[in-house]
């Protein structure tokens, strides 16, 4: 039935453009039948007023989309202390696009309305200008000069740690697989051990050699904790594809690429809470949760389960294309007051990842011993003979 | 062979005329008007394909995992199981949506159509310097497009690792599905798309430099055949990269080799793979991915220089400029491609060069606009359809390239990177302005290409519907990419953080919608008139170029006779002294005529 109603559709829709076309041939009957489709004075002077009122919808449009938008122009308040930095060159460069966007489609569009072509109208043969060539080449030159000069400098200080910044900073590593995010933390060394994915083994899942004297106290978390006010350096591996690791609310992005480490490092400035707090996150998420009741009550309605309130959390999210579950590939990250944080790090630091394969170890030679006694089918003695001789002989 | 031709046009004609057979006249055709005809309506197939991909994965993005009808008939139960599009498969619409048009759309079809068309004709020229070469060019170009469309019905499903595909994503079957034979087939598609691309653009050079008319010198070419000229060296540059690239990929995929692939544990298993590395594959990609750009953008300005001066029956205003701009971006787009990698892993440092020279970009990209807008001024401008694509086109050329500035600072960039604020940034200013270039281009030549006109006022209604909805779904996308939503995502609904933007994703959906649906508009009015258009007259916008003075009726060697000489520039639109506001270039000078550019 639907494909019947589709194909009405489009077989009416044809006939329409059929007759439309017949009809804007009909009412050109007496014309000089050879010019009809060049634009003449009439359609010369519809099109210019269209072109003027296309200015105001560009006009319109920009200011619909800063209202409507989130937090123009960035995502939040920055969470991170260059971020503050990036947003003032953000807007800085926001505004001259602006400028330059509003005169530029301005001058177009009017000149395209003023000078619509009339019978008998001549235009002025004007075809160069070596004075306005070069104001309009140094003009740019100039404003492009200032913002690579402001840019270079943003990027060398967010790019390049001095030594003595990261002599008093935390290095943690975020490591990507498909499709989850996990850090390992250094440990009361403060220095990652070794790893490599050739070292993958059960519980190690991030390959960290064992044997390495500074992976002892290493620890791995499925939450990303870090503290206020202190410079975090991210040491970023993945095991499989490209991944990358994107905290919109720290202004911070790196790639994670399998077979080499990746930086990038940033000093919180807002703890969780404190963000929270933010009038303009208060704002933003009793927003989004107006959308979600309505949601909600459409979902209830329907005899669905509700969506749950929205309650602010900073986030790492995938950015790079990585495998069908892309869309999905997140962590939570908790910015704690530096007390919190250590307290945080004492508690997970006794779960290290030696700890963790040593456990795994006596775990699963006790489930062995548990479940072989308890197995009687010849297949499984068979194929665990060792096992089994082993058993035997403590039983005797 | 043409400059035998040229020689002997008139006697050479003949002898062709009589061995035409529908084979040689329509399928394996030698003459550059027809092989451009083929060009185009390849393009056009494959563009319906590409735009249709995309209103799919807009109505996903509009309303997530809801169940349409059309999906499941379009994409079939494993794809779309209950009408509900599956991830896999959207990503693959995303990946393809941009292969087709980024590739087989803006880079051969409008290059493949213009160049062919217009080299010969506006240079003054009996045919290309090889047609034999240039009809194995689009055979070429249609086999890889055979093979793309082929991919799309393999059983594990299309490629699906985004156009760019970044291995290990692409390499491993493992990691995504669309890594299997989807991805084969996406790469010799391209392989073989890359040898048709430098076949032409051998020819289009070759031809620009050796077989230009009497009295055609460079500086008396008009500003599409400079474009043409320039887009082809670039081609010739930076296509050959890719396709070493690709050929690596296919070695690393199929016979073990390492050149991107290094310490990989995937589905259970360490790969044996050492001591390669995406990041070089990142390098030598974009090292044809933006001049890819160019590629795809100059033909566009090119078209909209020659369109946009004769419509305001003016000269286009700096034409040295014009052309120093066109060389400018050109040489400029082969040493920016870093900045599609800034924060890809590279050295920081490198970061920093490339943001320089990404600005500088700018420069001459302004002089054209700027230059632009002073040929408007003045003008008695003729409003026709093409005039309105390549005030369109300028528009959006400005809008995109201004956010450019923001995307080419590294800085700016940490936080922009890949969200929607790209996807905006490119479709406006490369994806959409080359497509305006395009369509103005169809506009203008159609009585070139088909002897008749296309209907004005449907032209209109193609315009208007287009532009309003073009800026209807770009515009809003830069915001919600400021706001951090990321490109390349099935769905946002994981993220309550973006649930404020989805009110924003149905807009932009409803706008692509229309737009896409109102693009049959141009459909009909192109094949109607194929057939049934308006007959055109020899000069319908009393333009001044050379392809105008040749007979409507398509003939080998383009001209009956000699070829015009060539004694002006193309840009003498109302020049004082003259009844008429146009002169064609072919017009001697008047005694005591100034002369402009010699």
């Amino acid at each position: 039935m639907t494909t019947l109603l589709v194909l009405i559709v489009v077989v009416l829709l044809a006939v329409a453009l059929w007759q439309l076309t017949k009809i804007f041939d009909l009412t050109q009957v007496g014309q000089n039948v050879n010019t009809t489709q060049v634009a003449n004075d009439k359609d010369n002077n519809i099109q210019g007023y269209l072109m003027f009122g296309f200015l105001g919808f560009i006009y319109l449009t920009t200011i619909l989309s800063v209202v409507y938008c989130g937090k123009f122009p960035l995502v939040s308040d920055s969470a991170s202390e260059h971020g503050v930095e990036l947003d003032s060159l953000m807007m800085i460069s926001m505004a001259i696009i602006f400028v330059v966007q509003t005169i530029t489609q301005a001058l177009l569009h009017y000149f395209a309305f003023k000078y619509r072509g009339k019978q008998g109208q001549k235009a002025l043969y004007f075809a160069d200008n070596n004075r306005l060539e070069f104001i309009w080449s140094v003009i740019p030159a100039i404003v492009l000069a200032g913002l690579i000069l402001y840019g270079l400098y943003a990027w060398t200080n967010i790019m390049f740690v001095t030594d003595e910044d990261a002599e008093d900073a935390i290095v943690i590593e975020l490591y990507a697989q498909q499709f989850k995010w996990d850090a390992r933390y250094a440990g009361t060394d403060n220095v990652l051990g070794k790893a490599n994915v050739r070292y993958i083994e059960g519980v190690n899942s991030l390959g960290v050699d064992l044997s390495d004297a500074n992976a002892q106290d290493d620890f791995v978390a499925s939450e990303l904790h870090i503290p206020k006010g202190k410079r975090v350096i991210f040491k970023m591996r993945s095991q499989d594809v490209l991944h990358s690791a994107y905290m919109p609310h720290f202004r911070a992005q790196m790639n994670c690429v399998p077979g080499m480490v990746t930086n990038f490092s940033f000093t919180p400035i807002y703890t969780t809470a404190e963000f929270r707090e933010l009038p303009a996150t208060i704002q933003k998420v009793s927003e989004i949760n107006d959308i979600r009741a309505k949601k909600s009550a459409e979902l209830v309605a329907k005899g669905q389960t509700p969506l749950d309130p929205y309650t602010f959390d900073y986030l790492l999210l995938c950015n790079k294309i990585c495998g069908a579950s892309h869309y999905n590939m997140q962590m939570k990250i908790v910015v704690d007051s530096p007390a919190d944080y250590k307290k945080w790090v004492k508690e997970q630091g006794q779960k290290t990842i030696v700890s963790a394969v040593k456990a795994a170890a006596l775990e699963a030679k006790a489930t062995e011993e548990k479940a072989m006694p308890a197995k009687d089918t010849s297949a499984t003695a068979a194929k665990d003979t060792t096992v089994v001789a082993h058993a035997e002989e403590k039983q005797h | 062979m043409s400059a035998e031709a040229h020689d002997h046009g008139h006697d050479h004609d003949h002898e062709h005329h009589h061995k035409d057979t529908f084979i040689t006249k329509y399928i394996f055709s030698i003459d550059h008007k027809m092989i451009a005809k083929q060009y185009l309506l390849t393009g056009i197939i494959m563009g319906v394909v590409g735009v249709g991909m995309s209103m799919l994965f807009r109505m996903q993005l509009a309303w997530p995992e809801e169940s349409f009808k059309i999906f499941n008939f379009l994409l079939g139960d494993k794809f779309a199981p209950n009408g509900v599009m599956t991830n896999e498969i959207y990503l693959s619409l995303v990946t393809i949506h941009g292969t087709i048009m980024v590739f087989f759309v803006l880079t051969a079809a409008l290059s493949g159509t213009f160049s062919n068309l217009l080299i010969p004709l506006q240079c003054g020229a009996r045919d290309m310097a090889s047609g034999f070469l240039n009809m194995v060019s689009y055979w070429l170009f249609f086999l890889s497009s055979v093979v793309m469309i082929c991919s799309l019905f393999v059983e594990s499903g299309p490629a699906n690792a985004g156009w760019t595909i970044y291995p290990p994503l692409s390499a491993l079957p493992q990691s995504i599905s669309g890594s299997g034979m989807g991805m084969t087939l996406w790469l010799v598609s391209m392989a073989i798309f890359i040898a048709a691309s430098l076949l032409g653009s051998l020819n289009y050079v070759v031809t620009v430099i050796n077989l230009r008319t009497k009295g055609m010198s460079m500086t008396r070419l008009p500003l599409t055949i400079w474009a043409f000229f320039i887009t082809a060296l670039i081609g010739i540059i930076s296509f050959p990269v890719l396709l070493s690239a690709a050929l690596m990929l296919i070695m690393d995929r199929s016979f073990g080799t390492s050149f991107f692939l290094s310490d990989i544990y995937i589905a259970g298993e360490v790969l044996h793979y050492q001591g390669g590395s995406p990041v070089l594959f990142e390098h030598l990609f974009w090292f044809l991915g933006h001049p890819e750009v160019y590629i795809v953008l100059l033909p566009a300005l090119g078209i909209t220089s020659e369109v946009i001066a004769t419509h305001s029956r003016k000269p286009i205003f700096g034409y040295r400029a014009m052309i120093m701009s066109i060389i400018a971006i050109a040489f400029l787009s082969t040493i920016v491609w870093g900045h599609h990698m800034f924060i890809s892993g590279m050295n920081p440092f490198l970061g920093s060069v490339f943001t320089f020279t990404t600005l500088l970009i700018a420069i001459p990209s302004a002089v054209k606009a700027f230059n632009y807008i002073t040929t408007l001024w003045k003008g008695n401008l003729q409003l026709n359809p093409a005039m309105l694509f390549s005030i369109g086109l300028v528009s959006t050329f400005i809008t995109g390239g201004l956010t450019g500035i923001i995307l080419g600072d590294s800085t700016l960039d940490i936080n922009v990177h890949d969200t929607y604020f790209v996807v905006a940034h490119f479709h406006l200013v490369m994806g959409i302005s080359a497509l305006y270039g395009m369509f103005a281009g169809i506009y203008h030549w159609f009585p070139k290409m088909y002897g008749r006109m296309l209907n004005k006022n449907l032209g209109y209604i193609h315009f208007w519907v287009t532009a309003i909805c073009a800026y209807g779904v770009f515009f809003p996308m830069h915001f919600i990419g400021m706001a951090g939503l990321p490109r390349r995502y099935y769905t946002n609904t994981n993220f309550p953080l973006f649930d404020d933007l989805q009110n924003v994703n149905v807009v932009i959906t409803l706008f692509a919608l229309t737009g896409g649906v109102f693009q049959l508009v141009f459909l009909w009015n192109f094949f109607y008139s194929i057939f049934y258009g308006k007959k055109t007259v020899q000069n319908p916008w009393k333009s001044n170029t050379l392809e105008w003075t040749a007979p409507i009726k398509h003939i080998h060697g383009n001209w009956e006779g000699e070829i015009p000489h060539v004694h002006r520039w193309p840009y003498d639109y109302s020049k004082p002294g003259h009844d008429d506001d146009f002169v064609p270039q072919n017009v001697p000078m008047k005694e005591g005529e100034e002369q402009l550019h010699h």
